[in-house]
């Protein structure tokens, strides 16, 4: 497994169509509110922030990844009863992460993007968790095997999801 | 200097991001958003979003339904005649007992104005179509597709037919977000039905929900109903809540109780709510018409009650009847009346009569004026002629005791005057709850009497023989040496015969 960038054409930046940057982000917030309606265990799934990994990561341009990442969170946040700002803090550090990260390393292996996805959701649940719990002061709750089952089922998910942005590249 | 900024820009970048919005999370949280002064920004950003997600999301509700009513509506509608046959007797009967049902509520809501409480009833709900939810499972949100422009407001209660769902908390023009109960930071006044202990309802982690704080109590079980209490001034009281499912020890707050509760409504589930717009004592002109006539149909079965039971029973007296010497004789053996009933006549006058006493000046002190309580016989007057000797049977409580003179009258003795204590009289019936001295006696040679006196005392009897000269015999008593008490008559023995002058003891 490489982890580390061996080749240009690993390293390059890619592009999208714009309505793929547009419709993604919309369309991961629509179902991330919809589906669970009928089928409650979606709720799981945080497919907004594998949005942002997955942009992040190949896309490799941090400060957009940054503030992409935070708007997508603010998005998110919006959407919830609890004070904009939670998610955006969380999505936007994700995003500077995962974008940091992609220009070092393979982001377009299996293995690159099943580990890079498991620790980015552990570590943005985890800044939820601080957020939520110590500056908000709401009740939060953290067990470590609903966690780490989340992560694994999120980057399960990611992997399909991940297949199918890739195809979406618009490559030069 | 710019090669600073060019070199950690990203970071720097990054850093200005999470320090707006950690400066943004730090004003909402030190401001409660209904005070807050930036609310409108806050509300205008949710708008935003909210005007974006919801669109796309109503349409796909909308097809959905679209899809669903075509099946259902159109293609499968076997036996639906049938159904709807039995749904409008369905109707009817619940009409009726709503009507029933709203006169019991209107009878506890006078009685409880009475008793300064302001009761609210579910007058008017407005039903809505769940088309989102939050999308985090830390918020337990739902979106609806009514907002302010269909009569929605903040803090409404939302309900279901099973129980209750949340609340509003943000109103849009179009869409109205709801609280649900599961949700941490929720929190409604409730009541364990049957041990009638209160609490607060809260959301648990992973969208369980319990009742928090509440004092041990080995009289919860599990299945216990839970209704609302009304005191949150949300949601209406007695709406179904749920049922406990366990209890648990509060770990934060030792030696209290988290009682664990299983939803009456199915939250993870939803499709319609109703969001209770109106809470009013007043009731609908539906209701006022069912209320009617459900108290018309009632008179109308209480009046056939009381004719059949008229027939069974015997009804009025019959004063021209003969005077009921012998109830018992009217009775069969099953306790049924054989005849008529006739009013009993009393047998002596009534000297309870007000003024029949006389005056203080007049009363000897020790003597009583009063008739004895438990026995028949009722005490001489010095105004009023004296009872016949048949009447003369048990003494009182009193302590007092009749003395049988041979002439046939009666002269009160007490048992604490020395004629009653020493002499050894002839006290009639004293022995029953008297305190006056019962006595045996026997001749002895010389002409003495060795009398046996039987004393019962309140607490203890005590037994006494005491040898009189032949001065202190009465000859009344010479003439009897022995005298036994007399038990207490009871009232459905025949009447006594009248003494006779040698004491009138047989």
């Amino acid at each position: 497994m490489a982890l580390m960038a061996s080749s240009r054409r690993e390293a390059d930046t890619q592009s999208f169509p714009f309505l793929v940057y547009v419709l993604t982000p919309l369309l991961a917030l629509g179902l991330q509110s919809f589906v669970p309606l009928h089928f409650p265990h979606f709720a799981v799934l945080d497919l907004p922030l594998l949005v942002v990994i997955y942009f992040a990561s190949t896309l490799r341009a941090p400060i957009g990844a940054t503030i992409g990442g935070a708007l997508l969170g603010l998005a998110q946040d919006a959407l919830t009863h609890q004070p904009l700002g939670v998610f955006g803090i969380a999505k936007a550090f994700i995003g500077y992460l995962a974008a940091s990260l992609g220009v070092r390393i393979d982001t377009e292996s299996i293995g690159t993007r099943l580990m890079l996805t498991f620790i980015f959701v552990m570590l943005n649940d985890a800044i939820d968790w601080i957020l939520v719990r110590h500056l908000l002061a709401e009740p939060i709750a953290w067990g470590w095997i609903y966690q780490i089952l989340r992560a694994a089922i999120n980057t399960l998910v990611a992997i399909i999801l991940f297949a199918l942005l890739d195809r979406l590249k618009s490559r030069e | 200097m710019e090669s600073f900024f060019s070199r950690y820009r990203n970071a720097l970048v990054l850093i200005g991001v999470l320090v707006a919005q950690l400066l943004a999370l730090a004003v909402q949280a030190r401001r409660p958003a209904a005070e807050s002064a930036d609310q409108h920004t806050v509300s205008l950003a949710r708008y935003v979003v909210v005007s974006v997600i919801t669109p796309p999301e109503r349409l796909l509700h909308a097809t959905g339904h679209w899809f669903g009513s075509l099946w259902f509506g159109y293609i499968d509608l076997i036996h639906v005649r049938r159904d709807n046959a039995g749904l409008k007797q369905e109707v009817e009967r619940l009409r009726l007992e709503q009507a029933s049902l709203a006169q019991d509520a209107q009878q506890a809501q006078r009685l409880q104005h009475m008793l300064g409480f302001e009761e609210h009833y579910i007058y008017k709900t407005v039903p809505a179509q769940v088309i989102g939810t939050g999308g985090s499972d830390q918020s337990q949100v739902l979106y609806i597709d009514k907002g302010s422009e269909d009569g929605m407001e903040q803090d409404m209660p939302v309900i279901t037919a099973d129980g209750i769902v949340g609340k509003l908390k943000d109103v849009f023009p179009h869409t109205s977000q709801v609280l649900l109960v599961t949700d941490p930071t929720s929190g409604v006044g409730v009541i364990l039905e049957t041990t009638r202990i209160r609490g607060i309802l809260k959301g648990r982690e992973y969208g369980q929900l319990q009742v928090v704080d509440v004092s041990p109590d080995s009289r919860i079980k599990a299945g216990e109903p839970i209704i609302t209490s009304g005191g949150d001034q949300v949601f209406p009281r007695g709406l179904p809540v749920g049922n406990v499912d366990n209890v648990v020890p509060d770990p934060e707050h030792d030696p209290l109780v988290d009682v664990l509760v299983r939803p009456a409504a199915k939250l993870s589930q939803l499709e319609e709510v109703l969001v209770i717009t109106n809470l009013s004592d007043a009731m609908s002109p539906q209701e006022v018409k069912d209320l009617a006539e459900s108290e018309a149909e009632s008179e109308a079965e209480q009046k056939r009650a009381s004719d059949v039971l008229a027939e069974r029973l015997p009804s009025r007296i019959d004063p021209n009847a003969p005077a009921d010497t012998n109830p018992e004789q009217l009775v069969d053996a099953e306790g049924n009346p054989l005849k008529p009933m006739v009013a009993p006549k009393p047998d002596r006058p009534d000297k309870f009569s007000p003024n029949a006493e006389p005056d203080a000046t007049e009363m000897v002190p020790g003597q009583r004026w009063a008739p004895v309580k438990e026995g028949t016989e009722e005490l001489a007057h010095p105004r009023q002629p004296q009872q016949p000797a048949q009447n003369a049977t048990a003494a009182s409580a009193s302590g007092t005791a009749q003395e049988t003179t041979p002439g046939g009258s009666t002269t009160p003795v007490h048992a604490n005057t020395p004629a009653a204590t020493a002499a050894p009289k002839v006290a009639v019936g004293a022995a029953v709850h008297s305190e006056a001295p019962s006595t045996a006696s026997e001749t002895q040679p010389g002409g003495s009497v060795k009398t046996h006196v039987v004393v019962d005392g309140p607490v203890s009897t005590t037994h006494k023989t005491v040898t009189l000269p032949p001065s202190e015999i009465p000859a009344a008593n010479q003439a009897k040496p022995r005298s036994n008490p007399q038990p207490a008559p009871d009232n459905n023995s025949p009447p006594q015969q009248p003494a006779s002058p040698q004491g009138g003891q047989r």
